[in-house]
């Protein structure tokens, strides 16, 4: 694979293999001098058609400590039907010789096509494709749990652990996802590697933001997360940002996927009472932006057990993992990521 | 039109090889295989050949007037017959709507003149396509394109009033309304079919019970008010059920299900190619055979292409900003062969009912001097395609007569060639290739 498209194209070998890398340079990100040598004289085009400052940051950030030369180009605002073509400036990156495309687009797909169409030579990175996938967001999420959670599983104490032994993975995890998992990109790399590296999944909204065909996925499906924190008593709890445009609807409403925020705070929020319910050992995420009081309270974002902030620094170090075996050519094992 | 063809060792509906005769624009005589001798006469190897009646078309978008850039009236009348039409019936969602009788006009005319096929334009049901304002249904049927059937093809004519409104209005003139049923506040932003592959893919999902509620509602209103219904390109096992309840129960309804909701399924958008990106989408396997038992005993009446040709532009971009719709007037017959004949669900003479009587008969094309649809017997039109069903081809969009290539047969191996079509006994295609008008 030349690419990171999909959660669902990574084996376990290659996960594993990225969060060892991860691990690798995140012991790096603590020296005085961060930047490392790796990749310089490539380039990297972060191509944002989504206006997301954290993720191109979190890429630019990883690049940049690679010692990459980082173009940004923005085409927000740009619409899928207007401006200029995909193609067009697929075209245009490769004319200028990019090695590697980091891509956020809202349409789904966008990436798959960059990589595939034949427009392109550059090794493309999925930063975000309408509701498909986000694998990069899965990756910085399994390492977070990796760091706090796998020694813990492995019968010792429930701390973070930036020595993780080389090869482990998520076996015998429990995560619960809540909230809107239909729109979902973050759900859908997480559902998909989390299974990959072992864990188990339970995903828990509403029946109106799951999707037709959920059953299929590699997890349980639960419409009560009360019932799910008592029974799953997951070791990582991740709550997903509800949007919010899916409160009202399209048109001339009746489409709205839930009846208020009140109500979906009651019952899928992540208040004090029930961030109290979880185990000792258990963490809170979130890929962020939050929205504090609706899907997750002010004591939970900023309890102990919140690690969302940490979430975002191991995204740089996740992200110059995938760019580094993606760009370095160091394909020993056979599997290029 | 002295000119006599005959068709030498023809199998009509794949019967016992006969010599036909045409001459003077029918059939003039069914000999003994061999026999046939007229001086001056051309002759056509037809050893081996299936003969079938002209194929109607009841559905084709020609996008002319208005996107001329995509298919031309022309260009692709030469595709249908390049397939083995001798009809089409060119749907009104064109730029200006066929809507009034001048629009119907100018695109009869225009594919008169053409001389490929016949071209019946289709009138819409509602200005613009709108939804809210009946067209001038009365106009369009006593214009010279005599039109019969109207569809807002494109769009459901989802309000129901409408619709009981111009399922009572056309009986007047024996007209049918051919609804695109497709619910639209159930189907806003929809890109494929909803189930287990668009939920992985993340692309916005089409439900088939989008398709199903407003047949169910236009079997009923049909019933209610007694008239003629017709329902497009159906592509759901739920759908079938339907129009098998309703046929049971004596609703006076039609269904057509295009080639490609007999071949392919959702899994193709897998790849994000947007050349699988199609309205009503691609179903599930299941669907896909229940569209092929439904066509098999009669609950489907015809195949119709939807033949959508879309420029390359609209189709070589991310999914969601790619245009809906496939090319397939070159391609039904053999996707009609494959999947129904070579599976032993029909025969040839099947084949003759859904691919040319029973469309002619539901456009009501089916009598009168330019009669399509019918027979092969003697006195009957010579509308006659020429089949060699043992022949295989690999489908390239880039050498079919459409103008556009957005074939998603692109690469499959198709049995079947269309050898020698024939209108009104002229050859519009010999030997595989249109044969072009000499001025």
């Amino acid at each position: 694979m030349r690419h990171l498209l999909s959660t669902q194209d990574i084996s376990r070998d290659e996960a594993v293999r990225i969060l060892d890398t991860a691990a690798q340079m995140a012991a790096t990100q603590g020296r005085e001098i961060k930047k490392l040598p790796t990749l310089r004289g490539r380039t990297v085009v972060n191509l944002f058609y989504e206006d997301s400052t954290r993720t191109r940051i979190s890429f630019e950030t990883a690049a940049k400590r690679l010692s990459a030369d980082v173009i940004n180009f923005s085409a927000k605002g740009s619409s899928v039907s207007k401006g200029e073509s995909l193609k067009d400036t697929a075209l245009t990156l490769q004319a200028m010789g990019a090695d590697a495309v980091v891509c956020r687009h809202q349409a789904s797909g966008a990436p798959h096509l960059l990589a595939n169409a034949g427009w392109l030579d550059a090794a493309v990175v999925n930063a975000g494709d309408g509701m498909h996938q986000h694998p990069t967001q899965a990756l910085l999420d399994a390492f977070t749990m990796r760091r706090h959670l796998a020694t813990y599983l492995a019968g010792g104490a429930a701390r973070p652990d930036d020595d993780v032994a080389d090869g482990t993975d998520l076996a015998g995890l429990r995560v619960a996802i809540v909230g809107d998992v239909l729109h979902s990109r973050v759900a859908r790399s997480n559902v998909h590697l989390l299974a990959t590296l072992g864990a188990h999944v339970t995903l828990v909204a509403p029946p109106t933001l799951l999707p037709v065909g959920v059953q299929t996925w590699p997890c349980d499906v639960s419409f009560d997360l009360d019932a799910t924190l008592r029974d799953v008593a997951p070791d990582a709890i991740m709550m997903l940002r509800v949007q919010r445009e899916r409160m009202s609807g399209s048109g001339s409403g009746g489409g709205a996927f839930f009846p208020n925020p009140l109500e979906y705070t009651r019952k899928y929020g992540l208040d004090p009472r029930r961030l109290a319910t979880l185990a000792p050992h258990a963490i809170v995420m979130h890929p962020g932006p939050m929205n504090r009081g609706l899907e997750i309270s002010a004591e939970a974002a900023d309890s102990p057990r919140s690690v969302i902030v940490e979430q975002v620094g191991n995204g740089v170090a996740v992200r110059m993992a995938v760019l580094y075996l993606l760009l370095s050519g160091d394909n020993s094992e056979g599997t290029t990521l | 039109m002295s000119t006599t063809t005959i068709l030498r060792g023809a199998r009509p509906t794949g019967g016992d090889p006969v010599d036909l005769v045409l001459r003077d624009g029918v059939i003039a005589e069914i000999l003994d295989e061999g026999t046939a001798s007229h001086e001056g006469a051309a002759v056509v190897d037809a050893t081996g050949l299936v003969a079938l009646p002209g194929l109607v078309d009841l559905h084709t978008h020609l996008r002319e007037p208005g996107r001329e850039d995509a298919e031309t009236i022309a260009s692709g009348t030469r595709a249908a017959a390049a397939g083995g039409f001798t009809a089409v019936h060119a749907m009104a969602n064109t730029t200006p709507v066929a809507d009034t009788a001048g629009v119907v006009e100018q695109v009869w005319r225009i594919g008169r003149d053409a001389g490929w096929v016949d071209v019946h334009p289709v009138g819409a049901v509602s200005v613009g396509l709108d939804g809210t304002q009946l067209a001038e249904l009365g106009a369009m049927a006593d214009s010279a394109a005599r039109v019969r059937v109207f569809s807002d093809d494109g769009k459901c004519v989802h309000d129901p009033i409408l619709m009981r409104r111009a399922l009572e209005y056309v009986k007047a003139f024996d007209g049918v309304v051919a609804q695109h049923a497709q619910e639209p506040r159930l189907t806003e932003g929809a890109q494929m079919n909803e189930g287990v592959v668009s939920a992985e893919i993340g692309l916005t999902g089409w439900p088939a019970v989008a398709e199903e509620a407003i047949i169910a509602r236009d079997v009923l209103l049909a019933e209610h008010v007694g008239s003629r219904l017709h329902v497009c390109h159906l592509s759901t096992a739920g759908s079938v059920d339907l129009v098998r309840w309703a046929k049971k129960r004596g609703v006076d309804v039609t269904a057509e299900v295009t080639p490609h909701h007999l071949l392919l399924t959702d899994d193709l958008a897998r790849d994000y190619d947007p050349t699988f990106k199609v309205n009503p989408p691609l179903r599930t396997a299941e669907d896909v055979e229940a569209v092929r038992a439904g066509l098999a005993d009669g609950t489907i009446d015809i195949v119709a292409t939807d033949h959508a040709p879309h420029t390359r532009e609209d189709k070589d971009c991310e999914w969601a900003a790619a245009a809906f719709g496939m090319t397939g007037l070159e391609t039904a017959l053999s996707v009609v062969q494959a999947t129904m004949v070579d599976t032993g669900r029909m025969n040839w003479a099947d084949v003759a009912r859904v691919l040319s009587a029973a469309p002619a008969r539901i456009g009501r094309i089916d009598s009168g001097d330019r009669a399509q649809g019918r027979p092969l017997a003697v006195g009957e039109p010579a509308n006659v395609v020429l089949v060699d069903p043992a022949a295989t081809r690999v489908v390239d969009g880039a050498e079919q007569a459409t103008a556009s290539t957005n074939t998603p047969f692109r690469g499959r191996e198709l049995p079947g060639r269309v050898v020698a079509t024939f209108l009104r006994g002229r050859a519009t295609v010999l030997d595989g290739s249109p044969v072009e008008v000499t001025a």
